[in-house]
């Protein structure tokens, strides 16, 4: 642990510890409603990232690693494999690569859901921007130690 | 035919198992695909006969969605060229199996020599020019990897490179001929092109098209002054250079340029150009042949000779000279495929590599001095080989050219002198005479699989001459009949009489034995040639390449110095010049600047952004400057949301906060500011910024009131719900729209953070040893 710019704070780390789970719903939340509101697989990233980048501030950087359960580099490779995958049913239905492709489902509780290849490709996304700061912050970091 | 042409690749991919499979015989098994293509391609003769115009094509879809076909031309020249390729491919195949048992990469070697065959077999027969050319670049790719088989020989990979650059130099250059020559005869087809000659004659791009086409003939057909890398090829093991640097691939720009006679030949030019370059070529590669000692650089040296005879014969162009050149190049594939594989058994059995070391092994090889000496008789052009016959036709020829034909008589006269004494250090030199003392005794006659080649080869050349009419009838005049673009009438015979031919012919034969006897005064007498060869074209060659090395190496220190701040100043100031130079020679910029419309808050917003700009540049703390420039971030921000782009606020908001959190963590690992710079360097920085800045606005500016098509937002607007299922069109466009450019981004974003984690991690493991 190194105290150049891990800050000492007692109430920080104490509000770390709520405020990770609650950014990650968020980010999650985002992610969703994206196609419809202010949102996406960016930004969710971004608020992602942001959250466990303020876990590492506020605790340390092997606490970060763990709460995040990922390697950095994997997610890159995950999100870009979604990525390209969620191009790929629209070539078997005789479509150009990419062509969005949607499935509409009537679930019994929430009602008419209507589920397509972007929110794969969307996620994709979500998970490359995750791993990419994080990939950056987290070395960056841990080149201070 | 589709599948004769691809067996060769297909048979290619499975051999190193069939030679781990079969062990010592996988010669002799792999040799049955080239026999089996043989009779293959010999079964067509008799429908040749048959077959209208004496061609047959056959035509293969290939993409059939894009209307591109594979089509395969066989006519009497292809078939010749096909027959030989798979003729000698046979012996070849089994050589080697031999010549290089226990070589630990011979596995390796039947995958190159059959991809080598199956590509030169596409090259002769295909009839598109474009799959023509994939060929041809196949042949030097193979030819590259043969040569430089040896690869732990540094010189075996330096003469690989250096054959590799000249043909595929010479490659690019046919790339663009052939290209030029679909578009002035409207089709990629051989087949359509041969019969429109005119086209190109009359075309003002026939001189372009010509020299293009002949510069890659003459670098794969090693003419002068692109001859060099032919002899540096003999790095390659000895069947490789009977296959390839002789019998097949340097006959392919021969091949071309007979192929094309119809269509490109006839001019002046064409005469002149392959005339000279051809005459040259002869006596430069015959001469430079009578002064190497070297067993495979004479043979080498003396298949420059035919290539040059060969490419003089097309230019000039006649009847005759058609069929001397088809008969001179059978009869130079047979003797000298013949000869090499016999260089071969003398390197096996007896480690000579040089013609200094042997003589005398007549009593320990004799049937390879028997074989060898029918095949020097044919080189020499002695009766009644087929050798003869073709030198015959050759002389006939050339004093009847239509042009030039005094130059090119004494030329052919000269060099066929020389070629008979070079034919006498190959069929007599090494066999008789005493026993000289070679590095290795040879304990017995070399096996079935060396000697077969040299045997059956050796003997075609007294068949084939003792018979002219044989091969008469048949292949040889179709084959110069597809070159000159008309029936010929053959009468290639063993005895045309006396005459002038015939005269020259016995008159070489005397003064070439003679040269033999003075070999050692000829070599002594023109040793000055060393000093001329410091400035021939290989060393032309060598300053080439070292010129280039060096370029690289200079621009590599001026472009990719490792400064950042030079490379963004590069940057930044192409960009605002090219912008600029095109708006204001391109458009008709008009701004329209009207303030009238801006609310309070707006106006303080620009007033903080302008402040932290400001403070950001002229602060002396780093953490001051990531702070204002965060400031600025934000007040974009804004701006953003004020103009309702949620979306892109927000990104620009977390975008803003994660890059000050990282700036945060890399000032910890700078040292404090050593020195500023100077006040002239700040304020060359300072125009540039304000120029930067400028050009944006700028451009900004005109592109909101210049417009030459309509907005896609309308689009994108419209169809974002039916078509995207969504409301938030930024999100539509990301992930659906434009689905593609947003994955090139997170490819890029991915391959930057990557960048960045390497960077980070090696320095630090570097600094860790």
């Amino acid at each position: 642990m190194s105290p150049q710019f891990t800050l000492q704070s007692l109430i920080l780390r104490t509000a770390a510890h709520f405020l990770l789970p609650l950014l990650l719903i968020f980010s999650v939340f985002l992610l969703l409603r994206g196609h419809n509101e202010p949102g996406g697989g960016f930004i969710a990233g971004l608020v992602a990232a942001s959250a466990v980048a303020l876990y590492m501030f506020a605790l340390d950087i092997r606490s970060a690693k763990r709460v995040l359960r990922f390697e950095p580099r994997d997610l890159l490779g995950w999100g870009l494999l979604f990525g390209v995958i969620s191009g790929v049913p629209a070539v078997f239905m005789g479509q150009p690569f990419f062509t969005s492709q949607w499935l509409e489902l009537t679930l019994p509780v929430l009602g008419e859901l209507k589920v397509g290849t972007p929110l794969l490709f969307d996620i994709g996304v979500y998970l490359v921007v995750i791993g990419g700061v994080l990939l950056i912050l987290l070395s960056l970091a841990e080149a201070e130690e | 035919m589709l599948l004769a042409v691809l067996s060769g690749f297909l048979i290619a991919a499975v051999a190193p198992w069939a030679h781990r499979g079969l062990g010592r015989h996988s010669g002799w098994a792999l040799a049955a695909l080239p026999a089996v293509l043989f009779i293959y391609f010999a079964s067509f003769l008799p429908a040749l006969r048959e077959a209208d115009g004496g061609r047959i094509i056959m035509e293969y879809d290939w993409i059939p969605s894009l209307g591109i076909q594979l089509t395969f031309l066989v006519d009497g020249l292809s078939l010749l060229f096909a027959l030989l390729i798979s003729g000698i491919g046979f012996f070849v195949v089994a050589y080697a199996g031999r010549y290089l048992e226990g070589h630990r990469d011979l596995g390796r070697f039947y995958v190159l020599i059959l991809a080598f065959m199956a590509s030169m077999l596409g090259l002769v027969l295909s009839s598109n020019l474009i799959s023509l050319f994939v060929f041809w670049e196949l042949t030097s790719i193979t030819s590259y990897l043969l040569i430089g088989y040896n690869h732990e020989d540094a010189k075996a990979r330096k003469s690989a490179l250096q054959g590799l650059f000249v043909t595929v130099a010479g490659g690019l250059a046919l790339l663009t001929g052939l290209v030029m020559m679909a578009l002035v005869g409207g089709s990629y087809e051989l087949h359509e092109l041969l019969t429109s000659g005119d086209i190109f004659r009359d075309h003002d791009w026939y001189l372009a098209i010509l020299l293009l086409v002949l510069l890659g003939c003459f670098t794969k057909s090693a003419q002068y002054p692109f001859h060099f890398w032919l002899p540096n090829a003999m790095a390659a093991p000895t069947p490789v250079s009977a296959y390839l640097h002789s019998a097949t691939m340097v006959k392919a720009g021969v091949y071309l340029m007979a192929r094309l006679n119809p269509s490109l030949g006839g001019t002046e030019a064409w005469m002149l150009l392959l005339g000279l370059f051809g005459a040259v070529t002869m006596f430069a590669g015959i001469f430079l042949s009578l002064r190497s000692t070297g067993v495979k650089q004479v043979l080498a040296y003396s298949t420059v000779m035919a290539l040059g005879t060969l490419t003089m014969l097309i230019g000039v162009g006649t009847e005759n000279a058609m069929l001397a050149a088809m008969a001179f190049l059978l009869a130079h594939s047979l003797y000298k495929g013949a000869l090499f594989l016999v260089a071969g058994i003398l390197d096996h059995e007896a480690g000579c590599k040089d013609f200094l070391q042997t003589g005398g092994l007549r009593r320990a090889l004799p049937v390879t001095t028997v074989f060898a000496g029918l095949a020097a008789l044919s080189l020499a052009g002695v009766l009644p080989m087929f050798g003869f016959v073709a030198k015959e036709l050759l002389f006939e020829a050339v004093l009847e050219a239509p042009a030039l034909a005094g130059l090119l008589s004494v030329f052919a006269v000269v060099s066929a002198v020389m070629v008979v004494a070079v034919a006498a250090i190959v069929g007599i030199r090494p066999w008789y005479g005493p026993r000289a003392d070679t590095p290795k005794i040879p304990a017995h006659e070399a096996p079935p699989a060396l000697l077969a080649g040299p045997v059956v080869l050796a003997s075609l050349g007294l068949l084939f001459g003792l018979g002219a009419g044989l091969v008469d009838q048949g292949l040889i005049a179709w084959a110069a009949a597809a070159v000159y673009g008309a029936p010929v009438s053959p009468y290639l015979s063993l005895w045309h009489g006396f005459n002038l031919p015939l005269l020259l012919s016995g008159v070489s034969l005397a003064l070439g034995l003679l040269l033999y006897l003075n070999w050692e005064r000829f070599r002594r007498f023109t040793g000055f040639m060393e000093v001329v060869n410091r400035y021939g074209p290989e060393a032309a060659y060598e300053k080439t390449m070292a010129g280039m090395v060096w370029l690289s190496e200079w621009q590599t220190r001026v472009l990719q110095n490792g400064y950042l701040r030079y490379y963004l100043l590069t940057i930044l100031i192409s960009t605002v010049g090219l912008v600029m130079v095109t708006l204001f020679t391109r458009t008709h910029v008009h701004i329209d600047l009207d303030l009238s419309g801006i609310l309070v808050h707006e106006a303080f917003i620009v007033a903080v952004l302008l402040m932290a700009a400001l403070v950001s540049v002229t602060t002396r703390s780093r953490l001051g400057a990531v702070a204002s420039l965060g400031a600025v971030g934000f007040c974009v921000a804004l701006i953003y949301v004020l103009f309702s782009a949620a979306d892109v606020g927000i990104t620009q908001v977390l975008v803003e906060t994660l890059t000050v959190i990282m700036l945060v963590l890399v000032l910890f690992r700078l040292p404090g500011f050593l020195g500023l710079t100077p006040m002239v360097l700040r304020i060359r920085d300072a125009v540039i910024a304000l120029a930067v800045g400028a050009m944006m606005a700028v451009l900004k500016l005109a592109a909101s009131t210049t417009r030459y098509a309509d907005s896609i937002s309308e689009y994108f607007i419209q169809e974002s719900q039916p078509s995207g299922y969504g409301r938030n069109i930024v999100n539509v466009i990301l992930v659906d729209f434009r689905a593609l450019d947003t994955l090139g981004e997170i490819v890029v974003l991915a391959l930057a953070a990557v960048g960045v984690y390497a960077m980070i991690k090696f320095r630090a493991e570097d600094r860790r040893r």
